[in-house]
């Protein structure tokens, strides 16, 4: 059978992120994926030379809409890094709570997404319902629902008040029978199990050949987590577990996100019950020649920065790596050889920025168009459907 | 269980030839300067042989130079050790090691891109992130870079 080459992307209407795929298919069998990326590079890294140290905090902010603390904590821990100086405890657990309840609600988000393109509404609505009651928590501690602006390099920004904190427990202790439910609805349902897994296995070497990182890479079983190998905020006096499992499919990657919201609701509500008192600002007032790294372990993997300070006020270099550079060429090794009405739910098992998935076309040879996004989801639900009548008609 | 010294002497004295500089600088930091020549044999033997996670690299423009830091950890001892390269600005070309190693692919082209690196034996050396119809030869990253804001004035302070 001869092989046919399909563009996916980038160009549509609707797009909000444009990625191009360009899927080599013989039959449904994907054989080859190309990816190409770069049309939202926004230049931030050149931005922030020009932007104060303080300045360039609110502007690496921005770089991602659902891990927006990632970052800042990533950039503000490689300011650090130059002097090199610790950051007082109690603003070490106001970040580690900040960054916990993120996780928590991209985790969310991530299962609700992956619920709607495998045909589960339901899980999408109530991962979602879920999610609110984080972004509540969220906006009570900071005052934002996302864009949370409490980083800035020496501390944190604002401080959690004592009268706050049990209202945000009861919060979180509220979403955790509803978690367990979904928990098990995922976990145990039959159909889900026949359809994710062993589809899209990225193996323990190709794990380690392409640096995976994140959940991507735990689902392969290999163990990193920068939480527990170059232990940063609170993380160290804290006990959790590193949730590793072994073969690597889309159902993996699921499962761990699934039991990795309950590890982080352990650590909120441990570092909400025992917030130390003092300081949250170290006030720094200069930045010394030199150079730091810093990286934190986000939703997604290690978010990598590095800033090269000449002395003055603003960063002379600042390079940003975010975990789905690292992770996005997985794909090259998880896809071949996976049919196409799986490559949506693939795509999306690493956690990449969702857009993309949603809004992918697929055209022949000739421009003419196949599939658009809507029918790559439809795609991969008529397979779900297909498999449930198949199982009993649940 | 292996331990941060042993791991440092083992390096050093295996590369003692490549490394002309080595900077202790924190608990979690090391940065060793190598020769540009050595550096896929180090950055290959990090790797493969002492286990260490590919971080990424970073490269900055420092005329007379185009420095190039490899970030890689090592886990289990959270030991992160930066390898550092400079090279020629007026024709800065390095061994690729994306040749053996995927995790380098896409670094390597973003580099070449943004600060005209070349990256010989590079198995994909197309565009990453800029548009295809950039210019050839300009460098978004260089200092001679001239569209960006001049008017940000570099004083004292954060």
């Amino acid at each position: 059978m001869g092989k046919t080459i399909i563009p996916i992307g980038p160009y549509h209407p609707l797009q909000e992120e444009p990625e191009f795929f360009t899927l080599t298919v013989e039959g449904e069998t994907v054989v080859d994926i190309d990816v190409r990326i770069g049309y939202n590079h926004r230049g931030i890294e050149k931005l922030s030379e020009m932007k104060t140290f303080e300045n360039s905090t609110f502007v690496v902010e921005r770089i991602c809409g659902i891990c927006s603390t990632s970052h800042p904590y990533a950039y503000t821990r490689a300011v650090e890094d130059i002097f090199p100086m610790e950051v007082s405890m109690r603003s070490k657990y106001v970040r580690t709570i900040i960054a916990e309840g993120e996780r928590v609600h991209s985790h969310l988000l991530w299962l609700g997404l992956a619920g709607h393109f495998l045909g589960y509404n339901t899980v999408y609505m109530w991962a979602w319902k879920l999610r609110e009651e984080i972004l509540d928590v969220m906006e009570i501690l900071s005052g934002n629902r996302n864009n949370y602006a409490m980083f800035k390099p020496g501390g944190v920004r604002r401080d959690i008040k004592t009268e706050d904190i049990p209202i945000c427990l009861k919060k979180i202790d509220s979403i955790v029978p509803t978690l367990v439910m979904l928990k098990k609805a995922v976990l145990d349902d039959p159909v889900l199990h026949a359809r994710l897994k062993g589809v899209g296995v990225l193996s323990y070497q190709d794990a380690i050949d392409f640096s995976a990182l994140g959940p991507t890479s735990r689902a392969s079983g290999v163990a990193r987590d920068v939480r527990k190998d170059s232990p940063y905020g609170a993380y160290q006096e804290l006990e959790w577990d590193m949730i590793v499992t072994k073969n690597g499919d889309v159902f993996d990657k699921a499962v761990i996100r699934i039991l990795e919201m309950f590890e982080s609701i352990k650590i909120l509500k441990y570092c909400l019950n025992n917030l130390p008192d003092g300081e949250i600002d170290a006030k720094i007032k200069d930045i010394p020649p030199g150079e730091g790294i810093g990286h934190i372990e986000a939703p997604r993997g290690e978010t990598f920065h590095y800033v090269k300070s000449d002395g003055t006020n603003r960063p002379m270099r600042h390079k940003v790596r975010a975990p789905t550079f690292m992770n996005f060429p997985t794909y090259k090794a998880s896809v071949k050889g996976q049919t196409i009405s799986d490559a949506t739910i693939i795509l999306a098992a690493i956690d990449p920025c969702y857009c993309c998935t949603e809004r992918v076309a697929v055209k022949d040879v000739k421009g003419r168009m196949l599939f658009n996004g809507q029918d790559l989801i439809r795609l991969s639900r008529e397979k779900t459907g297909k498999m449930k009548q198949r199982m009993g008609g649940r | 269980m292996i331990r941060r010294e042993e791991v440092l002497l083992d390096f050093t004295s295996r590369f003692h030839a490549d490394i002309l500089d080595l900077e202790d600088k924190s608990n979690t930091r090391v940065y060793v300067n190598i020769t540009p020549e050595s550096i896929v044999k180090i950055g290959t033997y990090l790797f493969r042989n002492v286990g260490a996670r590919f971080n990424i690299a970073t490269a900055s423009d420092l005329p007379p130079n185009i420095e190039i830091l490899y970030h890689f950890l090592i886990e289990d001892i959270n030991l992160l050790i930066s390898l550092r390269v400079f090279l020629d600005r007026e024709k800065p070309e390095i061994e690729s090691l994306a040749k053996d190693i995927e995790a380098f692919n896409w670094i390597e082209r973003e580099m070449s891109e943004l600060l005209g690196i070349t990256f010989i034996g590079h198995p994909d050396p197309r565009r990453l992130l800029l548009a295809d119809n950039w210019p050839e030869g300009i460098c978004p990253l260089r200092q001679d870079y001239e569209e960006w804001d001049q008017t940000a004035d570099r004083t004292r302070g954060v």
